[in-house]
């Protein structure tokens, strides 16, 4: 498989790719690690007339810890990502969620700026960015702007994204100390997406839990926050009943489609069990 | 569409050649250099046939423009054996423990092997088997690529290789 003909730029900065992009319009497709794009390109169901590549722009890669923010460049891979101690230590459901994307040689690709920023509800970042509170950073013909991750996403493949932006890093507020967290994703093999996923941060104060949020990936057309079902388990010591009322406030906003990953009642009920999984490893891990 | 030099290393040797953008780099392997090592499998990166290293990093060629791969330094099948002509440890692995029946997926999982342990040099069964899950065999069921890789780690740190018992 061949992908249609395009041509190829390779900006060396920020200001140059917006540039691009915003001059060659809606036949231009900024490119990332290409794991999403470049698949789809050669299935023809994308083909876009220019490429602006953002592997020249040494600026879009790299870690680094900014108050109490972990500012991430949208370039960094997730094998990046898996080689940070500063993420291991700080934020370390990165490191959970992102060992189980995809497979090893993808992740030396793919990148946390791509990954977020495609709008494929199936990708497992976003949900975790939403839980995590991230704002994203754009930048565009109009200048620079931080976008909510909780504000982000539209529809499957509809984000704030205007036509020239693009999404130079994440800003990760830190979590506290002793928080709990845990990623359960359900999938049928290594690399596929998720049939459900859900993503648990919390603290806990006397045995009862203080603080909680809760992402759903892959069980609506965007990811979802799990509002409901977080205020549910606020102030309770996670018992059965609490877990239960948890589990349902969670399915009732859930809306995915019914695919080889099954019918829509099989990957509601699935979801409603990851994120009791979630909360009772999170729970666990809290201090 | 105007094509584009590119340069590269490629096994230790300086290459280069004219490339549409939409060229796919294992294309550019195996089609401008005549190197047909690098196997195409599902050509929809799952399978990881196409696997080749670049500049430290296993990566699946058929998902890489050749002209993004301007100016790297690039292994394939063709450059894993010794400067003397005998089999690596990784080839002599697959060998001795009969790690492929047809083949197709070898040159894949030897070039993927070969950066796992460059990174873990004593992996673990279940760290090989999670490091080579984005390479698909269909033939040997994966107890023997396991082996071969473990007998190649074993040979690598100049420790005998003891197979587990079954």
């Amino acid at each position: 498989m061949i992908p249609g003909s395009f041509s190829y730029h390779r900006p060396a900065s920020v200001a140059d790719a917006v540039k691009l992009l915003s001059d060659l319009g809606e036949d231009a497709r900024p490119l990332a690690g290409g794991h999403s794009l470049v698949p789809m390109m050669k299935l023809r169901l994308a083909t876009p007339a220019h490429l602006v590549d953002l592997h020249g722009i040494a600026a879009l890669k790299g870690i680094r810890r900014d108050g109490n923010n972990l500012v991430i460049g949208a370039m960094t891979t997730q094998h990046d990502l898996l080689a940070s101690d500063e993420v291991g230590k700080s934020v370390p459901i990165l490191h959970e969620a992102a060992l189980l994307i995809a497979d090893p040689q993808v992740r030396y690709r793919g990148t946390i700026g791509g990954n977020v920023a495609n709008g494929d509800p199936g990708n497992d970042m976003p949900a975790l960015m939403m839980t995590l509170g991230v704002a994203y950073r754009l930048e565009g013909p109009g200048g620079v702007r931080d976008v909510a991750a909780a504000d982000f996403y539209q529809g499957a493949y509809f984000t704030a994204l205007e036509p020239g932006e693009i999404l130079t890093s994440v800003l990760v507020p830190v979590p506290a100390a002793g928080h709990g967290y845990a990623y359960e994703k359900l999938k049928r093999k290594v690399g596929d997406y998720a049939t459900a996923a859900a993503a648990v941060v919390l603290t806990m104060a006397g045995g009862k839990v203080a603080t909680c949020t809760i992402g759903l990936t892959n069980v609506h057309e965007t990811p979802l926050l799990a509002t409901d079902a977080a205020n549910a388990v606020i102030g309770t010591s996670l018992d059965a009943a609490t877990m239960k009322k948890a589990a349902e406030a969670a399915e009732a906003i859930m809306s995915p489609a019914a695919d080889a990953r099954g019918p829509i009642e099989y990957r509601k009920h699935v979801g409603g069990i990851m994120v009791t999984r979630a909360l009772q490893r999170a729970a666990a891990r809290a201090k | 569409m105007a094509k584009t030099h590119v340069t590269m290393k490629v096994n230790g040797a300086e290459v280069e050649g004219l490339v549409e953008p939409r060229t796919l780099l294992v294309h550019f392997i195996r089609e401008n250099l005549g190197m047909t090592g690098t196997h195409i499998g599902c050509e929809t990166t799952h399978c990881g046939a196409c696997t080749v290293d670049i500049d430290g990093m296993s990566v699946k060629s058929c998902t890489m423009f050749a002209v993004q791969a301007q100016g790297s330094d690039i292994t394939t099948i063709e450059g894993m054996a010794n400067a003397d002509g005998t089999l690596s440890a990784l080839q002599e692995g697959f060998r001795m423990m009969h790690g492929l029946q047809c083949g197709f997926c070898t040159p894949g999982m030897i070039m993927r092997a070969h950066r796992l342990l460059k990174e873990n040099p004593s992996p673990g069964e279940q760290e090989i088997r999670m490091g080579i899950s984005g390479n698909i065999c269909r033939c040997t069921g994966y107890q023997n690529i396991v082996k071969a890789i473990q007998y190649a780690a074993a040979k690598i740190n100049g420790v005998e290789f003891r197979e587990a018992a079954e």
